[in-house]
């Protein structure tokens, strides 16, 4: 641990609950295994001793957040520790009297996916009916004059519209449009071969986005995320393990990222029984790949080591078996053959679309 | 298209914006969606003075006096700085 491990961001995944089945959520497949757990006065400990431990930015995620009765105390207990804090919700369900309740509580922003902009499409990747309440949604969260996230998954099946919707998040007004293409780990690995696009496609889309930027510099800020199966360097995954980031599961985990209670041989502690203090410092967990002592080659003596980090240790263990490994993202990775045979495959996949596999809750 | 950041001009902070004190570093720090951006003493006392109350040319004379400092030396530096962060979305032109 270095004096620049310090953290800024927490994420509650209040629930891993949601009435969407999208294809690439980034819950853990065995989400039942982790079930809500945690009281409103455990989340309201855990907000105050991140708090304190530094932290100033608070994402109310899931799952769907809003499945939390809760929500509006939980809220509430956030404004009361100045956090900004960021719902990210698919919109549902909600009712406008609710959202005023938040906006009342002192939330400071949200964020609304949707899965595409043709309605039938995004409900078939969201596995439900909910395209024309997410759109009702993002319209009262400006007219209650929150501000407002659009964010859309990318991916082969919608890549292609992505002018339209650009358009549509103009249409709503948003303040904020994050483009960001899938990460392909959980369910969206189970789905890579649907997903995963095509050069062609990926550049065109990347064009067309950099020129909305630009146009609409100043009033919606555009964020283009590419995916790193096409890029030759590893994504700096949650600005390093440990360093900036912790987040909190529906039963209580505190976890570097999204998926670190995936990786075996981890031990993650559990917030009903240490304080976050505790466990951002002294946790073995934590410590794991913290620094550069855990690096193999050819990290170790990569000059990219502070900016990159090794890339994301969930792809190296999804990928490759070991979470040790390089993330075979990067093209300097002895495995990075895994992710250009992926590649190779997605130029000439049919656009016809092939089986998804929903996210389910396997009792 | 966003605002050029003219003298006449009156910023104030973006409502998707928050600007609070760091506990851990003692400087301001401006907050937005899943970002901050930490202030040097000079891009606090300008971000707090953007409450689109004030123009341009009266925010560097505010800081002039503030800073015990020359308008025509902070003018620039404040419209370099009040312009990216009207790019940005972060500062809006009152009206």
């Amino acid at each position: 641990m270095t004096t620049e491990d310090r953290l800024y961001t927490l994420i509650a995944e209040l629930t891993y609950l949601c009435p969407l089945r999208c294809v690439y959520c980034s819950n853990p497949t065995n989400l039942a295994a982790h079930p809500d757990r945690l009281s409103t006065a455990d989340w309201l400990r855990v907000f105050k001793q991140a708090a304190e431990l530094g932290a100033l930015q608070l994402n109310l995620s899931g799952g769907e957040p809003l499945l939390r009765r809760d929500l509006e105390e939980l809220v509430a207990g956030a404004h009361a520790l100045d956090f900004y804090s960021n719902l990210i919700t698919s919109g549902l369900p909600l009712t406008r009297p609710r959202l005023l309740k938040l906006k009342e509580a002192g939330l400071s922003s949200v964020q609304v996916s949707i899965q595409d902009s043709l309605p039938a499409e995004a409900e078939r990747i969201a596995g439900r009916s909910s395209f024309e309440q997410k759109l009702e949604v993002a319209r009262w969260v400006k007219e209650l004059d929150l501000p407002l996230t659009l964010n859309v998954v990318l991916h082969r099946q919608n890549l292609g519209r992505i002018a339209e919707i650009i358009a549509l998040a103009e249409s709503l007004n948003v303040d904020r449009l994050e483009l960001a293409n899938t990460q392909y780990l959980a369910w969206a690995l189970d789905n890579r071969a649907a997903l995963l696009p095509s050069e062609a496609q990926l550049d065109s889309a990347r064009e067309i986005a950099k020129a909305a930027k630009e146009r609409l510099k100043g009033k919606i800020e555009v964020l283009f995320v590419l995916p790193d199966y096409y890029s030759t360097r590893p994504k700096a995954c949650m600005s390093g393990w440990g360093k900036r980031y912790l987040l909190v599961t529906p039963d209580g985990l505190a976890l570097p990222c999204h998926l670190a209670h995936t990786l075996p041989g981890l031990e993650f502690d559990n917030v009903q029984e240490r304080s976050l203090d505790d466990i951002w410092h002294h946790s073995a967990a934590f410590a794991a790949f913290r620094g550069e002592a855990w690096m193999p080659e050819p990290c170790k003596s990569c000059d990219r080591r502070e900016l990159d980090f090794g890339g994301c240790r969930c792809q190296a263990f999804h990928l490759t078996g070991n979470a040790a490994a390089t993330d075979p993202a990067c093209a300097l990775s002895p495995q990075h053959g895994l992710i250009t045979s992926a590649r190779a495959a997605a130029q000439e996949a049919p656009l016809i679309p092939l089986g998804l596999r929903y996210r389910e809750i396997r009792r | 298209m966003s605002s050029d950041a003219s003298l006449e001009l009156k910023p104030k902070l973006a409502p998707k914006t928050k600007l609070r004190l760091d506990p851990k570093t003692g400087k301001h720090i401006l907050l937005y969606p899943e970002k901050g951006l930490l202030l040097n003493p000079t891009g606090a006392a300008i971000l707090q003075k953007c409450t689109g109350e004030h123009s341009l040319e009266a925010i560097v004379a505010l800081l002039a006096e503030e800073f015990q400092s020359d308008a025509n030396t902070l003018r620039p530096e404040v419209l370099t700085f009040v312009q990216g962060l009207l790019d940005r979305g972060l500062l809006q032109a009152a009206p």
